[in-house]
């Protein structure tokens, strides 16, 4: 009976094993997650057969990063920040990705040139483009609305608590552009002691009036609560929470901070080859355009732009919610991810200890 | 040997004969003493076996884990497994030594190999943890050399990049071509080293661990004492009423204890936000005025009221069942040989309830000191503990060296307090249930 047992677990893990291919795709989870499946896996699975199965992740890079370091990979594509990307590329924990292998836009321009600055990595290939901005309650400001990133360290004018994230990357530089710096000086002050002194030190002004949030659905519940009237949040949540929950937010795109998504498959991947076709077919032109119908961020691709259209609700249209986009982009600061590789835990010492002294 | 009857080696006892020979034999004629000893020793084994299988599973699921993870916050062969060669030169030499050409010669050589395999940002981390600012210095560098590199090197490295003969570099590469290494600790000490490899603070406003940990142990205390205040009249209530009411009050004390700590610490968010419950109600009352409305969350306050009602039931239930064993007859007897009800209750009644304080303030520190998930969500900047930078580290920075050093200080000090706890009370004092 028991050898029977055995036999017959050993023998159903064996079948389990050899069903048709499945292809494990590690992302955030949420609504993002959904418009991925509905813009790269379904077509994927009925184009090739291939099951794909979506794992959600605080951040995929530690379960990358984990898997790797034991030796023991499971997850074929993962969906990780760009700073995460370089770094594990730079340990020798991914797959190198030629731009060559990539399908070119439909006018033909190879794909090297159809990305944005950026987005083609040595190990990595961004799918979109998203911005933490500025959102405040309509409801909450009777007289003029808050339109500029200084309008949100001005409590006395715009009264409320205010909602940031804990974490240096993005509170420094929102302080420094409303302290009056322009968005591309940001990184040469924030490498300077000075610089990150008159950070910390605008921060200041708003420091016990402020709630500090640590996932992404807290800022827009927090809002939504009244708990805050103004706060920082990832500006397709906010969309989100604007359009498909009708709640009266508003975005500021003054200072907004565009940060990239970027797909990777890590070295010893159980499916290198179908990970890599994925990784193809959810970068072309026509996929990117596609998951700008289910959520407010932009494709990393500039030929997928134009052929963005509307939400799904087939109402709103999404060009203009896109952080892409020629407003949004105005005062807009860039990631960078090798200041960020290098600074990262320097300034978050130092943000806790400024955090946890009162 | 009150209960011999329920003895299994009494049989053989009994049975024994023989008392006139001088050594007591079995019925079959063997030594007793050797018969005792075989039984026994069958039992132990069945009850070995019949454990064995936790005992793999603790080993495997638990501490193996924690030892290699532990291992990590000591052992980091991120450079010197990646750069032999100057390792080696480090080896060599003492410290102080300014690097000569052979030393830039093994500097090359090693970057060279280290780029090519793509292990560079590996190297690249591990300084960087000892000294900010220096990654992209390994892995840009390592972007250019790949490949090859033509000598002279020291010229050509510096050309690269001048920061490749800061002394202070020099320094930290030095200490990190041993895979073995003091530094996490250091750090998690709010300590670091200088050029000369002696050991100091860091600045004042980097430092941020030795304020946590002395926080994080303050605050399981004052959760510890408040936890007791609370639980321990609800404890003799529960023990002193009629079955029947007792049950009804269990269940109010089980309920919350068997819902999810995720959904507690939200309705605590719920209830105490400034434009929650309690505000509202204060404001609509007119205790306070709109615009006054009280700061109870997203602080020290908010991290206290949840976790102590989070932790309240490990209070109260080992409390309880020790005091439901206290026979009432002693306090009786103390009323009536002149005790008054509150020397009865300090010399008789408390004394006994010592075990499962013991029990229960044990269990609330120790789960305090390592809460996670509510400080996070209601701390705010001034409530939050050590377990939310080791959570920072493992999936934020991804520096688990950090992590794992930050962890077993916290584990040390747990098992100091534990120690502490055995000298002064006895471990065998503590009674769960």
């Amino acid at each position: 009976m028991k050898t029977t047992l055995i036999l017959s677990t050993a023998l159903s893990g064996l079948a389990f094993g050899a069903t048709a291919q499945e292809l494990n795709v590690v992302s955030w989870g949420g609504a993002y997650e959904v418009s991925q499946v509905e813009a790269y896996n379904k077509p994927f699975t009925a184009e090739t057969g291939i099951t794909v199965n979506m794992i959600a992740a605080d951040n995929p890079a530690t379960p990358l990063r984990a898997q790797v370091e034991a030796g023991n990979v499971t997850g074929d594509v993962f969906d990780i920040e760009v700073s995460d990307a370089i770094r594990l590329c730079d340990e020798g924990a991914l797959v190198e990705i030629d731009p060559a292998m990539l399908p070119a836009a439909p006018d033909g321009t190879p794909a090297a040139d159809d990305f944005v600055p950026g987005a083609l990595q040595d190990c990595a290939v961004a799918n979109i483009v998203w911005g933490t901005v500025i959102a405040y309650n309509t409801t909450k400001f009777e007289g003029e609305a808050p339109t500029t990133a200084a309008d949100f360290f001005d409590t006395e004018t715009y009264p409320g608590q205010r909602g940031l994230p804990r974490n240096p990357k993005r509170t420094l530089y929102l302080a420094l552009i409303a302290d009056g710096a322009a968005a591309d000086e940001v990184y040469d002050l924030l490498a300077t002691d000075e610089g990150v002194d008159r950070a910390f030190a605008k921060l200041d002004t708003i420091k016990d009036q402020t709630v500090w949030w640590e996932a992404g659905a807290q800022p827009v519940q927090l809002l939504a609560d009244g708990e805050v009237t103004m706060t920082t949040a990832y500006n397709g949540r906010v969309f989100d929470a604007m359009v498909a929950e009708d709640q009266p937010f508003e975005i500021i795109w003054d200072g907004q901070y565009m940060d990239m998504d970027m797909f990777v498959i890590p070295v010893d991947a159980p499916n290198p080859e179908a990970a890599m076709e994925y990784l193809k077919f959810a970068t072309d032109t026509q996929r990117l355009a596609d998951q700008a119908r289910y959520i407010a961020y932009g494709p990393a691709r500039m030929s997928s732009a134009s052929l963005v259209g509307l939400y799904q609700d087939d109402e709103t249209e999404m060009a203009p919610h896109m952080p892409t986009s020629p407003a949004a982009l105005e005062n807009a600061v860039l990631d960078d991810p090798e200041f960020w590789a290098d600074h990262a835990a320097e300034l978050t010492e130092r943000f806790n200890s400024w955090l946890a002294s009162s | 040997m009150a209960n011999a009857a329920l003895d299994p080696h009494a049989a053989i006892a009994t049975t024994a004969s023989g008392v006139g020979s001088g050594l007591l034999t079995t019925e079959d004629g063997k030594p007793l003493a050797r018969a005792l000893v075989r039984s026994q020793r069958r039992a132990r084994k069945r009850a070995f076996l019949l454990v064995l299988p936790l005992l793999v599973f603790i080993l495997v699921t638990f501490v193996v884990p924690i030892g290699q993870m532990l291992t990590r916050s000591f052992h980091n062969d991120g450079f010197s497994a990646n750069m032999p060669q100057v390792s080696a030169w480090f080896a060599e030499t003492e410290r102080g030594t300014p690097p000569d050409e052979a030393a830039w010669t093994a500097l090359a050589t090693d970057l060279v190999a280290s780029a090519d395999a793509r292990s560079i940002g590996v190297v690249g981390t591990r300084i960087n943890y000892d000294m900010p600012g220096t990654r992209s210095l390994f892995t840009s560098t390592g972007r250019q050399v790949r490949g090859g590199m033509e000598p002279p090197y020291q010229a050509n490295l510096l050309e690269i990049n001048e920061d490749w003969g800061d002394p202070r570099l020099w320094s930290v590469m030095r200490e990190a071509s041993t895979p073995l290494t003091a530094n996490f600790y250091l750090a998690s000490m709010d300590r670091t080293r200088d050029e000369t490899g002696a050991i100091q603070q860091v600045e004042e406003q980097q430092r941020i661990y030795a304020t946590l940990f002395w926080r994080t142990f303050w605050l399981s205390a004052v959760i510890t004492a408040l936890t007791f205040i609370l639980g321990f009249p609800i404890a003799h209530l529960l023990a002193t009423l009629p079955m029947r009411r007792s049950n009804l009050l269990m269940i109010l004390v089980l309920l919350p204890f068997w819902t999810s700590l995720l959904v507690r610490t939200t309705s605590w968010m719920v209830l105490l936000q400034q434009q929650g419950v309690v505000n509202d109600i204060l404001v609509w009352l007119g205790v306070i005025g709109g615009s006054q409305r009280l700061q109870m969350i997203y602080n020290q306050t908010g991290t206290i009221i949840a976790m102590t009602h989070i932790l309240l039931p490990f209070m109260i239930l080992p409390l309880y069942s020790v005091m439901r064993t206290i026979n009432p007859t002693y306090v009786r007897a103390a009323r009536s040989l002149g005790a008054t009800s509150w020397t009865a209750f300090r010399r008789v009644y408390f004394p006994q309830t010592l075990p499962g304080l013991g029990a229960g303030a044990m269990l609330v520190f120790i789960l305090a000191v390592g809460y996670y998930i509510t400080p996070a969500l209601v701390g705010g900047s001034s409530g939050m503990l050590i377990s939310n930078m080791i959570a920072q580290h493992m999936t934020g920075t991804l520096n688990w060296s950090m992590a794992a050093a930050l962890a077993a200080l916290l584990l040390g000090a747990v098992l100091v307090l534990y120690w502490v706890y055995d000298r002064l009370v006895g471990v065998d004092n503590l009674k769960l249930g």
